[in-house]
């Protein structure tokens, strides 16, 4: 393999794992503040791909993104608000089995809605615009996804460590008596992180599908579930965590079909899945829980 | 003032808090003292909106009903709880513990936080140290310091002194005096019942959800029975 050719998987790679770490990190911003794995993450970013296909019918694509952004961010909100939030203070199994419920929900909503057949998915024209630099070429939206990506997380960790409503996250994270002793309304901070989680699966939802131009309902199950093993790779709950998983996910996925060995690619995610149970169940940052008296 | 009226607890079936009145006047130290699972701690939760009333009770503060609010509404109009075994927040420096104190304010909060540590110059020196690093007697400080960010106008203490040095226990209640004096009311409840009453304007002994003596600190303290159920002295 030359070396431009492996540049070029690399760019793939990562480029892939860029759109993943948007999604994974859906996954443990929720997780972290509910203790929920929010199963039917992966059908909010299916969803978030039907409506920029209907955007796109009748608007310019500078208002048909952020039409969608906001869209699937009122999707995931009103989801968390009739399926989560009335069962705050049941048993978490129940939360669970309900996000489940959700996701078959939503994905045979989308059946019925809009057929099971695949639907062409719009081509943003200044995403595939080819480029090239040195031997390498690919579409704009191959370089774009991962400094995105990373613009993004930088965003995220500001808002995270540095604003009242990132403090806020934190302390609900951890104790929600103690948080509302603070004046914190945690159904506010709750909402406000749903908000963000659906935002970001709508902005890899983007990048994602512009790369595979086809959506249909069932588009979210796989790489919602990638993306949910690349958040406990990283250790569920930590961000920093879901972007190094979701990058390695990419990362080994495409190296496995660079290397001819297509048919495994999708098995990676889960090798990679036992071994992290295996040999560190926490995940790589994930937190040590350690209940002290 | 806050006024507790025929306050009603129920857990689960079992009947926590039986029909408990007292008032807190303001600028005082009230004291609630009684033994494990008496419903003090219940009590005070229940102040705060942490766990629900029954139908019945009343709680009110300046004469407003608290009952049905939401804690962080209750924390807004003036009350604030150091929670017991502190809670401070583990992941975070002691100095974001003291500003998360305040979350609630948009008003300047430099002052206040000067205020704190002055009461406490061990936290200052450990600002940028994780809260969860610190000993079992800073964290109750902090605990403290947090509740003091809100500017309540009733500081509420669940067991201030539980799991700490004899020493440590000294220095927290001339620190509940200090605060006393600059202006806030104090409601407190404690095992440590000879602290409490030395430094309590009014007591309460509560027994399995019910008041069963108040006073003054100093008559409790003086009380034969208080003495040989709670002070450890014989009476003979």
């Amino acid at each position: 393999m030359s070396l431009t050719t492996f540049l070029q998987q690399c760019l793939t790679g990562i480029s892939l794992g860029g759109a993943y770490a948007l999604i994974a990190i859906g996954y443990t911003l929720v997780y972290g503040i509910l203790r929920l794995i929010n199963f039917a993450h992966g059908d909010i970013f299916m969803m978030a791909g039907y409506f920029m296909i209907f955007a796109m019918a009748s608007l310019p694509w500078v208002i048909a993104i952020p039409v969608v952004l906001i869209v699937t961010v009122l999707l995931g909100v009103t989801i968390e608000r009739v399926a989560y939030r009335p069962l705050r203070s049941a048993p978490r199994m129940s939360v669970m089995i309900s996000a489940i419920g959700v996701s078959y929900l939503l994905q045979n909503l989308a059946t019925y809605l809009f057929t099971a057949l695949p639907k062409g998915y719009p081509e943003i024209p200044f995403l595939k615009k080819i480029f090239q630099i040195g031997g390498l070429s690919a579409s704009f939206v191959t370089f774009l996804t991962p400094v995105l990506t990373l613009v993004i997380v930088y965003a995220l960790m500001v808002l995270i460590n540095k604003t009242k409503i990132g403090m806020a996250m934190r302390a609900v994270s951890k104790d929600y008596d103690t948080a509302a002793l603070m004046g914190i309304k945690i159904n506010r901070v709750i909402t406000f992180t749903f908000a963000v989680g659906s935002l970001l699966a709508a902005v890899g939802s983007v990048l994602y599908f512009t790369d595979r131009m086809t959506v249909f309902p069932f588009s979210g199950s796989l790489p919602g579930l990638k993306c949910f093993v690349a958040a406990v790779f990283g250790g569920i709950g930590s961000i920093p965590g879901a972007v190094i998983g979701g990058f390695i996910l990419g990362l080994g996925e495409t190296a496995l079909v660079a290397l001819g060995y297509s048919t495994f690619s999708d098995a990676f995610t889960f090798v990679l899945l036992i071994i992290i149970l295996l040999i560190k169940p926490t995940g790589l940052f994930g937190e040590k829980t350690t209940d002290k008296v | 003032m806050l006024k507790i009226d025929n306050l009603r607890v129920n857990y689960g079936g079992i009947e926590a808090v039986k029909g408990v009145s007292f008032e807190v006047p303001d600028g005082s130290i009230v004291t609630l003292i009684g033994a494990n699972g008496a419903g003090k701690s219940t009590t005070l939760r229940s102040i705060v909106g942490l766990v629900k009333a029954a139908e019945g009770s009343s709680i009110t503060l300046d004469g407003e009903e608290l009952i049905g609010m939401d804690t962080p509404d209750i924390v807004k109009k003036g009350i604030s709880l150091v929670p017991e075994g502190r809670r401070v927040f583990p992941d975070m420096t002691v100095i974001e513990n003291i500003k998360i104190g305040a979350y609630l304010r948009n008003d300047s909060i430099e002052e206040d936080i000067e205020r704190v540590h002055a009461l406490f110059p061990r936290l200052k020196e450990r600002s940028w140290q994780l809260a969860g690093t610190l000993s079992g007697g800073e964290q109750q400080m902090l605990a403290v310091a947090r509740a003091l960010m809100s500017k309540p106008k009733i500081l509420m203490m669940d067991e201030p002194s539980l799991g700490l040095a004899p020493i440590i226990v000294k220095n927290i209640f001339s620190i509940i005096k200090e605060i006393n004096k600059q202006g806030t009311t104090v409601l407190l409840i404690e095992q440590n019942a000879n602290m409490a009453l030395h430094v309590a304007d009014y007591a309460y002994v509560l027994e399995t959800g019910k008041i069963t003596m108040t006073g003054t600190g100093k008559e409790l303290l003086a009380d034969e029975s208080v003495k040989a159920a709670y002070l450890g002295k014989k009476s003979n």
